[in-house]
This record gives C-alpha cells, sequence and structure tokens, in this order.
C-alpha cells in the first residue's frame, strides 16, 4: 500500500478503524482533537460506524465501559487533564477486565498546565491513573508510523489480556505529519464469552462487575491480575535499541525525546563519545530486562524527558541503582534541545568507568 | 378458590401485606423463620378473594396467588 | 391458576434491601415488564451505586455495575453498540440527581433509546441516611440533623420537572409505589418506558417515590404513610413529558 501524509492524530484515527474499532467517544480538548474530528467524519460512513462526543470526558469513557461490555472494540482519546477526568473509568475497566483503546496526547501541566507537548503524564499512565492495584498496557510511539501500528497492536493486546491498553503520545507526535503506511495487516479477533449480549435466554446472565465486598474475593481476582501482569511483564516488553554495541553512555528515552535524544547521539559520536540509546516502547511494561543488561556494559546512564524527573525512576529501578543515572528534563512544554542533551553527555563522559 | 402460599424463608416479617389485606386476614407468625423475622401468613385461607393485594406490596416476592 | 407469582425477570437470589424497603416492589414491577414485553433475551441492565447496587445479583439479564452516577454513559454505550440490545438503568437519587445529573440531563438531552428507572425516596440509604439531592426541605437526616435548610443548602431537585425542559426527553412520569392503587400505576409506567424503548421512541425516565423506612426511621407502614404526607405534595405525581403522545 502506498503511504500517504497524515497528522499524528488523524493517523492513529484510522489505524482504530483498521484495527476493527466502530465505536469512539470524545470530548474535545487541545492537542488531541482532531482525533474526534477525524472519527466524526469517518464514523458516519463507516457501516456500523458511531461517533458521539460526550458531555465530559467522564461520560465518554463510560460511553467506552458500555461498549466494551459488550465486546466490540472502541477507543477514546483526550490530553492530560481530560485524562484525569477518565480515571475513574480506566480504574473500573481494570476492576472490570474490559479491553479497551485510551488515547493521550499529553500536554503540560499540572492543573490546566498548558497545550504545549510534554510527558508529565508518565508516572500517572504507568502507574495507573486511577484508584486500585493495577495497570494498563502503555504504547509509547516515537514515530507517526508507529503511531499507527502502536494503535493497531493496542487493540490486540487489550482483546488478549482484557485490558485497558493506552498510547501515550504528546502533543508533538499528535500535530506533526509524516508519511505512513496504513497496511496493517490481518486484525486477529478474539472469543469474548464474557460479553454482554443478552442472554437470548439461553444462558446465564453475564455480568460486568468490580465490587467485591468479601476481601478475600477481591483479593482473589487482585491476585489473578496481577499473575496476568507479571506474564506481560516477561513477554510483552518492548523497546529499541540505537548505536548501543560500543556505548559507554545510555541514554533513556521515549516518543518525542527520544528523536531529540537521537540527533544529540549522532553529534556526540562525531565527537568520538560512544553515546547510544535504549527507547522504551512500552512504558508499562517497562523494558526493565533491556537496561539491566545494558547497565553491564555502560558507565552511566541519561533518562531524557519532556517533565520533571519520571521514567528516571524506572530506569534506576531497572539497573537497581548500580549505574549513575543523570537526568536530562524540560517541562511545561518546552523540549530538551540536542545542546540540553549534548550538556548531559558532557558530564556523563566524565565518570570514572 | 383462592390460594395464596407464603415463601416464609424469603419472609422479613415488615407487615406491609398486612395493612392493605382488605379482609384482615393476613398477619405474622408468633415462630420466627430461618432468617429471624415473623412471618407473614393467612389466618383464615377461606375468606381469601385472591385480590393479590399482599402479593402486590410484597417487596421480596414472599407470595404466590392461584385462583 | 397462578395469577400472581415471582417473575422470570428476577433470579432467585433473596434481596439484600431492609424489610419493607419498597426497592423490592420496584424491582418486581421493572422484571414484570421485561416479562410481559418478552424481551428478558435481549435486556441488558446497569446497575448503579447506592442500596440498589446489587441489582446485577437479582435482575435475570446481562448487568454491568456502573461507577457512581455514570449508568446513563455507560447505558449509551450498550445501546449504541447494538441497537437492539433494550438497555435500562436502575438508580437512586443521589446518584442520579446528584453525582451523576450531567449523564442524566445529558442523556435525555440526546434523546438516547433507553429506558432509566429513577428511585427517589429523599435519602442516601446505603451509606446510612445522608441529605440526598431530593431531601426534603425541613428533612432530618445524618448530615442535615437540623433539618434540610434551605437557606444554607438549597432546595430539592425536581427531575421531572426539570427533564421536562428538554427537547430530547420522550417519556417522563413520577409514580409512587405507596399502596395498591399506585403500585398499579408505577407498573404501567415502567411498562411504557420498556415498550417505548422497543419502539425506539427515545429517552424515557420513570421516578418512582419510594421508602427507606430504616433511614427515616420508620416502620415500614408508616414510611408509606410519610411518602403519602410528605413526598406526593412535594413531589407531585403524574406524567411530566409524553412525546410519544404529543405524536399522535
Amino acid at each position: 500500500m502506498a503511504k500517504v501524509l497524515m497528522k499524528g492524530n488523524e493517523a492513529m484515527a484510522e489505524a482504530a478503524i483498521m484495527a476493527g474499532c466502530r465505536h469512539y467517544f470524545g470530548y474535545p480538548i487541545t492537542p488531541q482533537t482532531e482525533v474526534a474530528a477525524y472519527m466524526a467524519k469517518r464514523m458516519p460512513k463507516i457501516d456500523g460506524g458511531v461517533f458521539l462526543q460526550a458531555e465530559s470526558e467522564i461520560a465518554a469513557i463510560n460511553m467506552v465501559i458500555g461498549v466494551a461490555s459488550t465486546g466490540k472494540r472502541v477507543m477514546t482519546s483526550s490530553s492530560s487533564p481530560g485524562i484525569s477526568l477518565k480515571s475513574e473509568g480506566l480504574s473500573y475497566l481494570a476492576g472490570c477486565d474490559l479491553p479497551a483503546l485510551v488515547v493521550n496526547v499529553q500536554r503540560g501541566g499540572p492543573g490546566l498546565g498548558g497545550i504545549q507537548p510534554s510527558q508529565s503524564d508518565y508516572f500517572q499512565a504507568t502507574r495507573g491513573g486511577g484508584h486500585g492495584d493495577y495497570h494498563m498496557l502503555v504504547l509509547a510511539p516515537s514515530s507517526i508510523q508507529e503511531m499507527v501500528d502502536l494503535t493497531v497492536k493496542g487493540f490486540d493486546l487489550a482483546d488478549k489480556y482484557r485490558m485497558t491498553a493506552m498510547i501515550l503520545a504528546d502533543g508533538t507526535m499528535g500535530q506533526m505529519m509524516e508519511p505512513v503506511s496504513l497496511d496493517v495487516g490481518e486484525v486477529k479477533t478474539y472469543e469474548k464469552p464474557w460479553a454482554l449480549t443478552g442472554t437470548k435466554c439461553e444462558r446465564k446472565p453475564n455480568i460486568v462487575n468490580s465490587l467485591f465486598l468479601k476481601p478475600d474475593e477481591l483479593e482473589v481476582f487482585n491476585n489473578a491480575r496481577y499473575a496476568k501482569y507479571a506474564e506481560i511483564c516477561k513477554t510483552e516488553a518492548m523497546h529499541e535499541e540505537y548505536r548501543m554495541e560500543d556505548a559507554e553512555i545510555c541514554i533513556v528515552a521515549f516518543g518525542i525525546a527520544a528523536r531529540v535524544a537521537q540527533n544529540a547521539i549522532d553529534e556526540a559520536r562525531a565527537r568520538g563519545i560512544k553515546v547510544g540509546m535504549i527507547r522504551p516502547i512500552t512504558v508499562w511494561p517497562f523494558p526493565k530486562e533491556a537496561l539491566n543488561k545494558a547497565a553491564d556494559k555502560v558507565k552511566a546512564f541519561i533518562s531524557v524527558e519532556l517533565n520533571m524527573g519520571q521514567m528516571i525512576e524506572d530506569v534506576e529501578l531497572a539497573i537497581r541503582c548500580r549505574k549513575p543515572v543523570l537526568f536530562c528534563g524540560r517541562s511545561g512544554g518546552m523540549i530538551p534541545t540536542t545542546e540540553d542533551i549534548a550538556v548531559k553527555i558532557a558530564e556523563a563522559a566524565q565518570i570514572g568507568g | 378458590m383462592p390460594k395464596v402460599s407464603f415463601n416464609e424463608k424469603l419472609c422479613k416479617g415488615c407487615g406491609l401485606c398486612v395493612t392493605v389485606c382488605p379482609k384482615k386476614i393476613v398477619a405474622l407468625k408468633k415462630e420466627l423463620n430461618e432468617k429471624g423475622y415473623h412471618p407473614a401468613e393467612v389466618t383464615d385461607s377461606s375468606k381469601c378473594i385472591g385480590c393479590a393485594f399482599c402479593a402486590t406490596i410484597c417487596p421480596d416476592c414472599v407470595i404466590t396467588v392461584e385462583k | 391458576m397462578i395469577v400472581f407469582e415471582k417473575p422470570k425477570a428476577l433470579t432467585d437470589a433473596p434481596l439484600h434491601y431492609c424489610p419493607g424497603c419498597t426497592h423490592g416492589i420496584i424491582h418486581r414491577l421493572v422484571a414484570e415488564a421485561i416479562d410481559e414485553l418478552g424481551v428478558q433475551g435481549r435486556t441488558i441492565g446497569v446497575a448503579s451505586v447506592g442500596c440498589s447496587v446489587f441489582t446485577y445479583n437479582y435482575f435475570n439479564v446481562d448487568m454491568v455495575q456502573a461507577a457512581h452516577g455514570r449508568a446513563p454513559a455507560v447505558a449509551t454505550g450498550l445501546k449504541r453498540s447494538d441497537a437492539n440490545n433494550i438497555v435500562f438503568t436502575y438508580q437512586g437519587d443521589g446518584d442520579l440527581a446528584a453525582i451523576g445529573t450531567a449523564e442524566t440531563v445529558h442523556s435525555a438531552a440526546r434523546g438516547e433509546n433507553i429506558t432509566v428507572i429513577f428511585v427517589n425516596n429523599a435519602i442516601y440509604g446505603m451509606t446510612g441516611g445522608q441529605m440526598a439531592p431530593t431531601s426534603l426541605p425541613g428533612q432530618i437526616t445524618q448530615t442535615s440533623p437540623y433539618g434540610r435548610d434551605v437557606n444554607t443548602v438549597g432546595y430539592p431537585v425536581k427531575v421531572c420537572e426539570m427533564l421536562s425542559q428538554l427537547d430530547g426527553a420522550a417519556y417522563l412520569e413520577r409514580v409512587a409505589v405507596n399502596n395498591i392503587k399506585n403500585i398499579k400505576a408505577a407498573k404501567a409506567a415502567i411498562k411504557k418506558a420498556f415498550r417505548n424503548q422497543i419502539e425506539g421512541k427515545g429517552f424515557s425516565l420513570v421516578e418512582v417515590l419510594s421508602t427507606c423506612p430504616t433511614n427515616w426511621g420508620k416502620t415500614p407502614a408508616d414510611a408509606l404513610k410519610w411518602l403519602e404526607e410528605n413526598m406526593l405534595p412535594y413531589y407531585p405525581l403524574g406524567v411530566y413529558k409524553d412525546k410519544t403522545k404529543e405524536e399522535k
């Protein structure tokens, strides 16, 4: 299939349709509104397609819960303050073991913050966001093609594990344009015997529920969920390595930060400094193994983020603090420059191996 | 002849059925049921007219009415 | 011949409600409507938060338990997933008229083709008797121990009157379950609210005035009397909107 030039937000929307999603519920918020606008245009033209602008992010995520309960692929998208509003629903999705795809095109915070790109919802996304013990699958694309691929993958993983998959993007990724291939290959479907499809008076009622007043019962569900999470951590962590073969310094960065870091690495290499990068593609599960292995070889890590330092904690945990981890971050909607990163690389280069 | 039967083990002894019976033949038993309530019963079934008022106001589907 | 028995759309699970709580009557009326309209096999119910949270154990249909106040949004998703689904919510006054006001108003405004059963007993039951959005002026509750003072906490929300201003709402009726006559009228209203959905008429809500003997501190029989003497004057029974009639 030929490549088409698409904006990140629109590419995710089209990819969702390609993945079999026919229900989208959303609420306008910059910088993700193009997802909703695209769905509003496309869904009514597709057989069975439903676009609905909800009265709030809270309503939208609960509409998602309704469709997810029936076993169909469903999606919502928002940006940081809107994701906070959806967090109640994210917790219920987890408690009910429902699959859904949620996109967060992050902007700076806290509070109303700003509308410029950010990665400051990393903690919120990787720790669950809402109340209770749970995780979401969190996918962090760093190109528009990856936004397409991870949207399709997100739906698949969500169905496979009966979990919410979140695309953790940012304002830059949402707004920028790149040529993409929409050839998503064959889309796998899953049996959903738990879905609410009406009993047809032929089976016992299915119940989608997260309430368990008996503590021992609730614990059983939480244990089962965490056994599933452990399996996911073993099998689904994804990352990409860049110039790591002989690297002495390892940059860790995801999303747009990884793209800036890549340029900084090339410039440093030209100056003779051996720098490479591990780019998490899934930030939950976090690619701990890859980082832990790298810690045997490199003398220092640099976590590059569009926030005040969030993923750095996962890096330190992954390598058990065996090597120094420097931080290079900008916040409030600012993006670290290659110069910002070069300063940290120089600092790391001074560290004795 | 109308017949009302009470599923005693579901009865919570709220007594609403007692208040609506036009023939005043529904009463709460002195004995307790397994839940610890005084369940309702019909004291004189020969007077029952099968109006089902008792069943209509019963919150717990205790009562079945046959005619 | 059996003239009265438990409807098929109720399971055999004993209800957890307090003795004399009229939730049980309303459950039965909903189940009877489902039975009589022959839609049990394609009905999906939405349980809310409050005393009625466990309705998923009682209705013999597919059920989902929604977050506090969000039942109409979840119902919207269920209905938009498949228009053949017969979708109802069963919500109390705190759920529908306080925390879920936005979801209630906007599902009505959209004319969402769902059936909403709104149980108004003027108090929070599950949490132990706090002031509800529908508690009456002067009503003593755990969080209005000196009586609801309208000067500081404002006035009750009259849901049917409020929603009747929305073009999207198709059918709004307030009923009560305090006596045999009213219970029969409530049944007719609930059945109509389901029939409207089957016929694609749009958003139907039945507000059912109900009791809370435990938290009102009354016997079940006295609670019915309190409802009649205090709630009926403030919340007049009747049809507040019926687009299905206007169309004729």
